[in-house]
């Protein structure tokens, strides 16, 4: 397995999330995807930025190429050092967003890839790591 | 970065070509609502054929513009949504609903003029 050394976009201000998205969607079309999955994966990183920017003030969001043998794919990770995230299964629930509404929240962004990984501890911070394939 | 409005006859037309960050979006809602105040149009096609990615954010902030918009009095059609935008929203889970579509400008506007009995 081979993986491309990681490439990241701080994300400080409202603008970081524009940049994320790109950048991903940059890496999505060098891989080999197609628009729908370019689509998916820059709306999921749009989401994950704009959790960070809200919520933990500062944060980056990195992408990893992935290219085994059989398949290759695009890895993201949003990485925060914010409040975390007190009950995990909650807000992987339909419906739930802190922000009264704004944002359909990581069960969309679940929906968008095709692994998703969550690891939170309060006053720590939060670390997201989706995968996306290439069919 | 500010998305022109264009006024033709009673109607407004704007077609986003730029990459829509937040700021973008609320100063877009805010500027349709005063121009809608200013011309009295009541009719506006806001045009999406150019745009790659609607986010939840950017979802929310067109479909509230539409309802805005309803209240004063004018009536708002999305257009040109393209398909990896469709399914994109679908899967995030958003649905736009009660929003008025059309496939492109031209429908669009003529489903303005259905909706305005013109």
């Amino acid at each position: 397995m081979s993986m491309n050394p990681k490439s990241c976009v701080e994300i400080k201000q409202e603008w970081d999330i524009v940049k994320a998205r790109q950048l991903g969607r940059e890496r999505a079309r060098e891989i080999g995807f197609g628009t729908v999955d370019q689509a998916r994966l820059a709306t999921a990183i749009s989401e994950l930025a704009r959790n960070i920017y809200l919520y933990a003030d500062r944060g980056k969001i990195c992408f990893e190429i992935t290219d085994e043998m059989d398949r290759k794919g695009l890895c993201v990770f949003s990485l925060d050092t914010g409040p975390g995230i007190q009950n995990i299964s909650r807000v992987m629930e339909d419906g739930y967003s802190t922000s009264g509404g704004l944002g359909a929240g990581l069960p969309g962004v679940k929906r968008l890839v095709d692994q998703f990984d969550i690891q939170s501890e309060e006053g720590e911070g939060t670390e997201i790591r989706v995968m996306k394939w290439l069919r | 970065m500010r998305i022109p409005i264009l006024k033709l006859h009673d109607y407004l037309l704007i077609s986003i070509q730029t990459e829509i960050d937040d700021n973008t979006a609320i100063q877009f809602q805010e500027d349709l609502l005063d121009k809608i105040h200013q011309t009295g149009s009541t009719g506006v096609v806001i045009d999406l054929t150019s745009v790659e990615i609607i986010d939840s954010f950017i979802a929310k902030v067109l479909g509230d513009v539409v309802t805005m918009s309803d209240l004063m009095g004018a009536k708002v059609v999305l257009t040109g949504i393209q398909p990896a935008v469709a399914v994109t929203l679908i899967d995030l889970g958003v649905h736009l609903k009660d929003v008025p579509t059309a496939l492109d400008l031209e429908q669009g506007l003529i489903k303005l003029h259905q909706e305005l009995g013109e």
